[in-house]
């Protein structure tokens, strides 16, 4: 059902988010890409299942998603043109603001993933970069295709977006941080002000 | 009644073909902002004030083990409400020259309609490997080659775009069974697609809660959602994003 998935969109960013892409020196080809999904994968899903008190699984996916996503890419795409008038510090700032966010505002739907899992079912080439494509079986919804995308152009293997059912997260992100933002007349500083108490 | 669909095809293709063409950079045409806007507020105030409350319940209790009995109930309605639509997607396939969907749904009807005790229940899916082929005349539209035009978001049914907005209207029409039906059982299927919708809102709680009353403009999030997710089922998505490249 379209709404079921539409819905189900950010349920599913919550786990893929935290999917850990392992560090490689190598350049990447596809079944590199593809194994990096697949053990990133098993150790969200450790998370997902330990159990913990949830204050501490959001701290785990924060720390997953810092080490293994290109967090300084995805940040400054998401800020969009208000990053080049930024200084250096206001850009860390940012940056460290806005994965605390990420880790909360999507480990907030870890319950919708228990008892599912994510099956990796290939992947391509696209441009300079790879996309891993996979399907998520979630309890009662429809099968949910889910696209990574990886890129080793940072020095270091790690994904940069995640695209649900044709939603991709980068997008998303860009509208929301941009209407917060804006929301502040463009001032960065109360920007990542707000940032440490959303999500 | 039959009278009325060439009209009405007629009336959807010049409405959907004579619109706004003309995105911005971010993929975008929404010249009626300002009038969306409106009905987003409303949209939004009566999910806050109506629907979050009473559906709110309607999911309680579900857990690893599975729905709760309320949520098995809702489930059960929506397989009717959703088997009663079938035959309107397998019209509509068929005008998309897409046979084989159009069987495969022929036969998923058929088989709930009997062994699924008229719908309530989903053998075809859980046994014979038949989940519903969804589609409907906004994609109808698209195959034939009319453009989406611009987004627009209705009151009560949310975000869609010209072209789907003319689908919707079409689809009235498009089921054959509703000219089978007394206006009695008409009701029930309504009925039965509202208690599927409230269902689903319940179900989803925490993911609308989260774009409709937590994001910074809530407007903004459906819109993208609604446009990026539907380009994705007719096939029209854009480019990809590259950081890297900016």
């Amino acid at each position: 059902m379209p709404n079921e998935t539409r819905r189900g969109f950010l349920a599913m960013m919550g786990a893929a988010v935290l999917v850990a892409t392992a560090p490689s020196a190598q350049a990447l080809n596809t079944d590199q890409a593809r194994a990096l999904i697949q053990t990133s994968l098993d150790e969200v899903y450790q998370v997902i299942n330990s159990g913990q008190p949830p204050a501490q699984m959001y701290r785990n996916f924060e720390a997953i998603f810092a080490r293994y996503a290109d967090v300084p890419v995805i940040a400054r795409s998401a800020l969009g043109p208000a990053a080049r008038q930024a200084s250096a510090a206001q850009l860390a700032a940012y940056q460290q603001a806005f994965q605390g966010y990420i880790g909360r505002k999507y480990g907030k739907r870890f319950r919708e993933f228990i008892g599912s899992r994510i099956e990796v079912t290939g992947a391509r080439q696209v441009k300079s970069f790879f996309a891993v494509t996979s399907v998520a079986h979630l309890n009662g919804r429809s099968p949910m295709e889910v696209e990574w995308h990886v890129s080793d152009k940072s020095g270091q293997s790690k994904y940069f977006n995640i695209i649900i059912e044709g939603v991709n997260m980068l997008a998303s992100e860009r509208a929301e941080i941009g209407a917060m933002l804006a929301r502040r007349n463009g001032d960065i500083d109360a920007l990542t002000q707000d940032l440490t108490q959303a999500g | 009644m039959r009278i009325l669909i060439p009209g009405l095809l007629f009336l959807a293709l010049t409405a959907a073909t004579g619109c706004s063409s003309g995105r911005n950079s971010d993929g975008i045409n929404d010249p009626y902002e300002p009038m969306n806007r409106r009905v987003h507020a409303f949209n939004r105030g009566l999910d806050a004030n109506l629907l979050r409350p009473v559906t709110r319940g309607m999911s309680a209790g579900e857990s690893k083990g599975g729905p709760s009995a309320g949520g098995k109930a809702v489930e059960l309605v929506g397989n009717f409400g959703g088997n009663l639509s079938l035959p309107g997607k397998v019209v509509n396939h068929l005008l998309q020259g897409r046979p084989v969907p159009a069987v495969k749904n022929t036969f998923r009807f058929l088989v709930n309609s009997t062994l699924g005790v008229a719908g309530f229940f989903d053998p075809a899916g859980a046994d014979f490997a038949l989940p519903e082929e969804d589609t409907d005349f906004g994609e109808t539209l698209a195959v034939w080659g009319v453009p989406e035009g611009a987004y627009l978001e209705l009151p009560l049914i949310g975000p869609s775009t010209e072209r789907d907005a003319a689908g919707r209207v079409v689809d009235l029409f498009t089921n054959p069974l509703s000219y089978r039906l007394n206006s009695d059982e008409r009701l029930i299927g309504l009925g039965a697609r509202v208690v599927s919708k409230a269902g689903e809102r319940g179900r989803f709680g925490d993911s609308v809660d989260s774009i409709l009353h937590e994001s910074a403009d809530s407007y903004v999030q459906t819109r993208l959602i609604y446009l990026q997710h539907r380009r994705h089922e007719l096939g029209e998505e854009g480019d990809e994003i590259d950081p890297y490249a900016e």
